[in-house]
C-alpha cells in the first residue's frame, strides 16, 4: 500500500492540520473523481496485463523496497516508485496533449545518510511510461524492466534509479507467485468505501550495488513491490497514515496500514502472508500498534520507534528506524525509510506529520 | 538656526535679483540629467529586455542542443535522450502572424514546463502546479509580457488567430516575459507553427552540458553562455552611453560657469555675511544647501525631461535593435524606482562636482580683499598656466591610449582624452591668439577690442569648451556615420547582385526546388548556399557553403586576399572570413581557423577577407563540397538566383504558384537593398538625435554665459560710451568680439572634429564593430555644421546684444556713480 499519492489527492480536500502548507495537487486539480472509473469489489485480476497501466483510474503507482546489506553488515534500504496522474476521466489524447502526468520518486538510505530524487514527466511522449508486455515503467533514465529471458513478467528484473548523490542498479528475482491484498485484491481504506486494487510480490531477492556519495557497496536482501490503483480520494477526516511492510525471517511477510482520522481513531488493517504465500487479512482488533518514540525533522514531530503485537499470529516487536532521518524532502515531504527488528527488517512510510 | 536662516535667505536673494543665472543654473544641470538619463534609460530597458529573453528559461541563460543549421528534428530525440539520462527539455519555436495585425511579427516558443532544467522556473517565477496545469490543460495558456500585450491593442484571455487559422491559447500577461514573445505550452505551440511532432531545440540542464557531453547524431551542444544577445549588443549601447556622458559633461559646465559667476557677483555679500559674524562653516553649509537645493529641483527636472527623451527615441532604438540584432525591445519604457532614484542621485553628484570649485572658493575667501579686475585677471593668467597644464597632459594620455590601447574601453580613453585636452587647451590657445595679435594692432579701438576679448575669456571660456567639444563631436560623429553610409552603399551594391533570393522552409522543400528551378528557362544561375551556425572560439558565426560561380570572383570584394583566391577556395582546404571575425579572433592571411564540426575539428586556411559590415556575428566563405563533407546532413538555406531584372516578377510568381512560399522566403534584391539601409539608417537616428541635441546644449550654454556676462560688462562698456563711441558701434564691437571668439572656436573645432572622426572609424568601429572604415571627408556637410554653429552664436548673442542697445545713457552713467 502507497498511500502517499492519495495524500496528493486530498490534500486540497482535506483540511491537514499537521501538514504545515497545503499542497496543490495535479490530480486533485482534474476533473470530478466520479467520472473515473472505480473500485469495487469482485474484479479478476488478469496477469501480465496488470502489470501496465490501468487507463480510465486516476492514480496508479509501480513501488518497489528493498532491505539490503553488504559484506561488511552495513545495512541499506531502496526505494523505487512510478506514479501515474491522470489530470483527466476519458480516452488521453496523442502526443503532448496527451493528459498524464508521471512521478518519479527514488531513494536510498544508510544507517548515516538519506538521499531522494524526485521526476516528473508528461506522458505521450514518451519520456516516461509503463507497459505490459514486455513489462517496462520508466520515468528518464529510471527503470523498472523484466530482463531479457526472463521466465515470465516478473521472474527477473533490473532495477535503477540515480540521483545527485546516489544511485542503484539492482536485480531482483523471485519465481513465486503474487499476493492480491485485502478481498482477492480490492483493498478498502476506510469505512466509507474507499478502496483501491492492491497487489503485492514480497518475495522477490535482491542483487547488485548502491552507490553513495560515490562509494559503491554490492549489496543483497529481500525487496517488496507493490502495485496499487484506483480513483477515489480518500475520505474527508482522514490525515494521514502510516505503513508497514516487513519481511519476517521465519519466512512470512506481513503488509498492515493505519489510515488515521482528524478524531484520533484510524482505520487499521494488513495482509499476513505466510511462507506459501497463503494471506490471511487482518482486522483493527487483530492488530495493537503503539508509538513509542518519536524524532523531531522540520519541526515535526515522527515516531520512528514502534510497537506492533499480532496476538493471533505471536509476533510482538519493536520496530526501529535504521536511519531516523529519512525524510523525503520532496515537492511533498513525507518520511519512508528501512527499518529492523527483532527477527527481520522491513519498510516504513509515514504521511501526514 | 536663526542665523542660517538670514544667511540662507541673504543668499538666495541673490536668484531673485539674477533670475536669469538661476535659471541657467537649473538649464545647465536639467540639460546634463536629462541627456543622460535618457541614454541610460534607452540602454537599461533594452538590456532588461535582453535579460529576460535570456532568462526566461530558469533565471539563466540556457545550454541547448540543435541541428547545425538550426532546423526541426523529430520529437523522439527528446524522449531518447531522456531515457539515456540527458536531462533535456524540448522546445519549439518560431514566428507566427496574427489576423487583422498582419504587420507585426511575434515569436512563438513553445515549452514543456514539466521538465525544464535549472530552477525551472519561467518568466522569473516558479510555476505553481495549478499554473502549469492551466498552462498545458487545454484551452491553456499563452504567457506574454503586459507591454506587448499593450502594444498589440490586445486584452488578457483574448485567443488571437495565427494567419494560418490556428487559435492560440487565452492571453495572460505577465510581468518578467521577454517582450515580443509567446509563450505557450509545446502541445500548443506544434500545430500553430506547422511542427507537429518536431522540436527546434532541446534545453540541456547547465552543470551537465558543462561537463562537454557529445551530443546525439546531428545535434550539436550550444553552452548558455554561447547565445548572449548583450554580448552581441555591448558596443552599439556603450556607443550611446558614451554620447550620454558627453552630454552630461557639456551640461556640468553650464552649471560651473553660473554658479562660479553667482560666487564672484556675491563676493561682496559673502564678506558682508562675515564681517556680521557668519562663522566659514555656516556660510559653507548655506551654500552647500542652496546647491543641494539646486540640483535637486535640476534633477527632478532632468529626470522628467530624460524620460520624456528615451520615450522619443526608444521606437528608433528598439528598431535599429531589431534590424540588426533580432533583438526585442518593447517600444514602451518601464522604469523601475531604483532607476528614478539613480537618475537623482546622479544629478545630485553631478552638480556638487560642479560647484565643489566654487565652495571651495567660498571657504578660503580673504575676508578683506576687494574685487580687482586687473588682479583677478592675473590670477587667471595663473589659472590658465596650470589649465595648459592640464590639456597637455590629457594630450598625452590620448596619444598613449593611442599607442598601447587595443580594446574599447582604450579607445573610449584616447577619445576622452582628447577631448579633455582640446577643451581645457581652448582657452590657453585663443589666449596665446590673441595676445599675439594684439601686439600688432595699431588702432586704440582695436586694442580695446583685443584685450577687452581677453578680459572676456574667463567668463565665456567655458560655453567655448562646451560649443568647440558639441562642434567637434558632431562633425566627428558626422563624418562617420555618412563615411559608413557611403562604404555601405557601395558594399551593398557590389555584394548584392543575385536579383532574387529564395530560402526553402524545410529540406523537403530544398530538394523540390533545387530540381524545379534546374528547369526553368528564365533562370540564369543557380547559386545555392549552405548555411551552419557555429562557435568559433565562443563567438557566434555563420558559415556558408558557395558554388564556384564568376559571380563571386566578379561580385565579392576582398579587403585582403592571396593570390588567385577564389581558385584557392574552389580547390585547396580553405575558407574566406568577415574583416571583424578576423579581428575578432586575431587571424590574418594564411592562418587556419579551427571549426568545431560533428566529426572533429576543421582547420582549414584563410585565403581571403571580406568586409560584411552591420552583421554583428561572424561570416565565414567555404567551398559548398568541403562544409558538406563534414556537416553532410545539410540541405541548401537559400537559392540565390541570377535572372534578367526584367523577369523577376514573373519568376516570383511562378515560384510562388510551384511552391507555397510565404513572401518573406522570396526576397528581390530591391527589397534587401531597401532593408538593409533601412536598418542602416535606424541604426544612426538616435545617435543623429543625440548629436544635434549637444549642439542645442552647447547654444544654450554660450547663450547663458553672454546673458551673464552681458550684465556686468556696462561697467566696461560705459567708459567707451563716454569717450563717444555710439550704442551701435558698441554692439557691433560685442558682437564682433563674440563672432571672433566663436570662430576661433569653430575653426579649431574642425580639426579636432575631423581628427575625431578617424578615431570614431579607425579606433573605436574596429574595437566596437570589427570594421575599419576609410576617413571620408564632406566638406558640404561641414560647411553646413559651421553654418549652424555661427547660427547658434548669433542666435546666443542676439538677446544680451539687444539689451546693451537698448540701455538707456542713465544705466551707463549711473556705472560711474556706483563704482567704488
Amino acid at each position: 500500500m502507497k498511500i502517499k499519492c492519495l495524500l496528493w489527492m486530498c490534500c486540497l480536500l482535506v483540511a491537514c492540520d499537521k501538514a504545515p502548507e497545503p499542497q496543490e495537487s495535479f490530480a486533485g486539480l482534474g476533473s470530478d473523481a466520479a467520472d473515473f472509473a472505480q473500485v469495487v469489489p469482485g474484479k479478476v485480476f488478469s496477469f501480465p496485463e496488470d502489470h501496465g497501466p490501468h487507463q480510465g483510474f486516476r492514480i496508479e503507482w509501480w513501488y518497489v523496497t528493498a532491505n539490503l546489506k553488504d559484506a561488511q553488515g552495513n545495512v541499506f534500504g531502496v526505494q523505487w516508485t512510478l506514479f501515474r496522474n491522470a489530470l483527466k476521466a476519458g480516452p488521453t489524447e496523442a502526443s503532448w496533449r496527451d493528459s498524464t502526468i508521471w512521478l518519479g520518486h527514488a531513494a536510498v538510505t544508510s544507517a548515516t545518510h538519506h538521499y531522494a530524487a524526485e521526476r516528473f514527466a508528461r506522458g505521450g511522449v514518451g519520456q516516461a511510461g509503463a507497459q505490459a508486455q514486455p513489462f517496462n515503467a520508466w520515468i528518464d533514465d529510471w527503470n523498472f524492466v523484466t530482463r531479457p529471458g526472463a521466465a515470465s513478467s516478473l521472474a527477473d528484473m533490473q532495477l535503477k534509479a540515480s540521483g545527485a548523490q546516489f544511485a542503484y542498479d539492482l536485480h531482483l528475482t523471485s519465481s513465486r507467485s503474487l499476493v492480491l491484498q485485502g478481498d482477492n485484491g480490492y483493498s478498502r481504506k476506510s469505512d466509507q468505501g474507499q478502496a483501491s486494487y492492491y497487489y503485492s510480490q514480497p518475495f522477490f531477492s535482491a542483487s547488485g550495488s548502491v552507490t553513495i556519495d560515490g562509494e559503491v557497496y554490492k549489496v543483497t536482501g529481500p525487496a517488496w513491490l507493490d502495485r496499487e490503483w484506483s480513483s477515489q480520494p480518500l475520505s474527508a477526516g482522514q490525515t494521514g497514515w502510516d505503513w508497514f511492510s516487513l519481511h519476517l525471517d521465519r519466512g512470512e511477510q506481513l503488509m498492515l496500514f493505519r489510515v488515521r482520522q482528524a478524531d484520533g481513531a484510524g482505520y487499521l488493517t494488513g495482509t499476513w502472508i505466510d511462507a506459501q504465500g497463503q494471506t490471511q487479512t487482518l482486522h483493527n482488533a487483530d492488530i495493537q500498534l503503539t508509538p513509542l518514540e518519536t524524532t523531531t525533522i522540520d519541526g515535526r514531530k515522527i515516531p520512528t520507534r514502534w510497537s506492533l503485537k499480532i496476538p493471533g499470529k505471536q509476533l510482538d516487536i519493536i520496530t526501529q528506524a535504521v536511519n531516523p532521518n529519512a525524510w523525503m524532502n520532496l515537492s511533498i515531504p513525507y518520511w519512508e525509510g528501512p527499518v529492523r527488528f527483532d527477527g527481520g527488517v522491513g519498510y516504513l512510510e509515514m504521511t501526514g506529520y | 538656526m536663526a542665523i542660517f536662516y538670514w544667511t540662507l535667505r541673504a543668499l538666495l536673494s541673490h536668484w531673485r535679483r539674477h533670475p536669469v543665472q538661476f535659471f541657467s543654473v537649473l538649464t545647465g544641470l536639467w540639460l546634463a540629467t536629462a541627456l543622460l538619463i535618457g541614454v541610460q534609460a534607452l540602454n537599461s530597458q533594452a538590456r532588461d529586455s535582453y535579460a529576460r529573453a535570456s532568462h526566461l528559461i530558469g533565471g539563466e541563460p540556457q545550454a541547448s542542443l540543435g541541428t547545425p543549421d538550426g532546423a526541426s528534428f523529430p520529437q523522439d530525440v527528446f524522449a531518447q535522450l531522456r531515457r539515456a539520462g540527458w536531462p533535456v527539455s524540448p522546445v519549439v519555436q518560431g514566428r507566427v502572424q496574427l489576423k487583422g495585425l498582419g504587420h507585426v511579427r511575434l515569436q512563438l516558443m513553445g515549452i514543456d514546463p514539466l521538465s525544464l532544467p535549472g530552477s525551472g522556473a519561467v518568466a522569473g517565477q516558479r510555476m505553481s502546479q495549478a499554473q502549469m496545469m492551466a498552462f498545458f490543460d487545454p484551452p491553456g495558456r499563452t504567457w506574454i509580457a503586459p507591454q506587448t500585450l499593450q502594444d498589440l491593442g490586445l486584452h488578457a484571455g483574448q485567443q488571437p488567430i495565427t494567419l494560418n487559422g490556428h487559435a492560440l491559447p487565452p492571453l495572460q500577461a505577465q510581468a518578467d516575459m521577454a517582450p515580443g514573445l509567446l509563450l505557450t505550452d509545446i502541445g500548443f505551440a506544434q500545430p500553430v507553427l506547422e511542427m507537429p511532432d518536431r522540436l527546434s531545440r532541446l534545453l540541456v540542464d547547465k552543470a551537465f552540458a558543462a561537463g562537454q557531453p557529445t551530443p546525439p547524431a546531428g545535434l550539436q551542444l550550444k553552452q548558455g553562455e554561447d547565445n548572449n544577445l548583450a554580448r552581441l549588443t555591448e558596443s552599439f549601447h556603450l556607443n550611446l552611453d558614451a554620447l550620454g556622458f558627453l552630454s552630461f559633461v557639456v551640461g556640468l559646465f553650464i552649471v560651473h560657469a553660473a554658479i562660479g559667476l553667482a560666487l564672484e557677483q556675491r563676493r561682496g555679500l559673502l564678506r558682508t555675511l562675515r564681517a556680521c559674524g557668519v562663522s566659514v562653516r555656516l556660510l559653507i553649509i548655506s551654500l552647500g544647501v542652496e546647491l543641494g537645493v539646486l540640483s535637486l529641483l535640476g534633477g527632478v527636472l532632468g529626470v522628467a525631461s530624460g524620460y520624456l527623451l528615451a520615450s522619443l527615441l526608444l521606437p528608433d532604438v528598439a528598431a535599429s535593435l531589431r534590424g540588426l540584432y533580432g533583438a526585442e525591445v518593447p517600444g514602451q519604457l518601464s522604469l523601475s524606482p531604483w532607476w528614478w532614484g539613480a537618475g537623482l542621485g546622479l544629478s545630485l553628484l553631478g552638480a556638487l562636482l560642479a560647484g565643489a570649485s566654487s565652495l571651495w572658493r567660498a571657504a578660503r575667501l580673504p575676508l578683506l580683499a576687494l574685487a580687482n579686475a586687473q588682479a583677478w585677471h592675473e590670477a587667471h593668467g595663473r589659472w590658465l598656466r596650470r589649465q595648459g597644464w592640464v590639456a597637455g597632459t590629457a594630450l598625452v594620455i590620448a596619444v598613449l591610449a593611442l599607442w598601447f590601447g587595443h580594446s574599447l574601453a582604450a579607445g573610449f580613453v584616447l577619445m576622452a582624452a582628447l577631448l579633455l585636452g582640446a577643451a581645457l587647451g581652448l582657452p590657453v590657445v585663443l589666449n596665446g591668439l590673441l595676445k599675439a595679435v594684439l601686439g600688432r594692432s595699431r588702432s586704440v579701438l582695436g586694442q580695446w577690442f583685443l584685450a577687452d576679448c581677453r578680459q572676456q575669456l574667463p567668463a565665456l571660456s567655458l560655453a567655448l569648451m562646451a560649443l568647440l567639444l558639441a562642434l567637434a563631436a558632431n562633425i566627428g560623429a558626422g563624418s562617420m556615420t555618412s563615411g559608413f553610409r557611403h562604404t555601405f552603399n557601395n558594399w551593398l551594391e557590389q555584394r548584392l547582385t543575385a536579383e532574387l533570393y529564395l530560402n526553402p522552409q524545410n529540406p523537403a522543400q530544398a530538394q523540390q526546388l533545387s530540381r524545379w528551378l534546374a528547369q526553368q528557362p528564365l533562370v540564369q544561375t543557380v547559386l545555392p548556399t549552405w548555411q551552419v551556425a557555429v562557435q568559433l572560439q565562443g563567438w557566434p558565426a555563420d558559415v556558408f557553403g558557395v558554388v564556384d560561380d564568376p559571380t563571386y570572383r566578379q561580385h565579392w570584394p576582398l579587403l585582403e586576399a592571396s593570390s588567385e583566391p577564389w581558385d584557392q577556395l574552389q580547390q585547396g582546404d580553405t575558407l574566406m572570413l568577415s574583416e571583424q571575425l578576423a579581428r575578432r579572433l586575431a587571424v590574418k592571411l594564411g592562418d587556419t581557423l579551427s571549426i568545431p564540426t560533428p566529426q572533429g575539428t576543421w582547420t582549414p586556411k584563410i585565403v581571403g577577407i571580406y568586409a560584411d559590415y552591420g552583421n554583428p556575428k561572424g561570416h565565414v566563405l567555404v567551398n559548398s563540397k568541403h562544409l558538406l563533407t563534414h556537416w553532410p546532413t545539410l540541405s541548401p538555406a537559400r537559392f540565390n538566383l541570377r535572372v534578367s531584372p526584367s523577369d523577376v516578377a514573373l519568376l516570383t510568381r511562378e515560384v510562388q504558384r510551384a511552391f507555397a512560399l510565404d513572401d518573406s522566403r522570396i526576397v528581390d534584391q530591391q527589397q534587401l537593398k531597401g532593408w538593409s539601409s533601412q536598418v542602416f539608417e535606424r541604426t544612426f537616428a538616435a545617435t543623429a538625435a543625440l548629436n544635434s541635441l549637444t549642439l542645442g546644449v552647447a547654444g544654450v550654454a554660450l547663450f547663458i554665459s553672454l546673458l551673464t556676462q552681458s550684465q556686468s560688462r556696462l561697467g566696461q562698456l560705459a567708459p567707451l560710451w563716454a569717450l563717444g563711441v555710439t550704442r551701435r558701434q558698441l554692439m557691433l564691437l560685442n558682437l564682433g568680439q563674440t563672432w571672433l571668439l566663436a570662430v576661433l572656436t569653430l575653426v579649431l573645432a574642425l580639426p579636432l572634429g575631423l581628427l575625431l572622426a578617424w578615431c570614431l572609424d579607425a579606433v573605436i568601429n574596429v574595437q566596437a564593430f570589427g570594421w575599419r572604415l576609410p576617413l571620408q571627408v564632406f566638406p558640404w556637410q561641414l560647411a553646413q555644421l559651421l553654418g549652424l554653429a555661427m547660427v547658434a552664436t548669433l542666435l546666443a548673442s542676439a538677446w544680451p546684444l539687444w539689451q546693451l542697445y537698448r540701455s538707456r545713457p542713465a544705466d551707463l552713467l549711473r556705472t560711474f556713480a556706483n563704482e567704488d
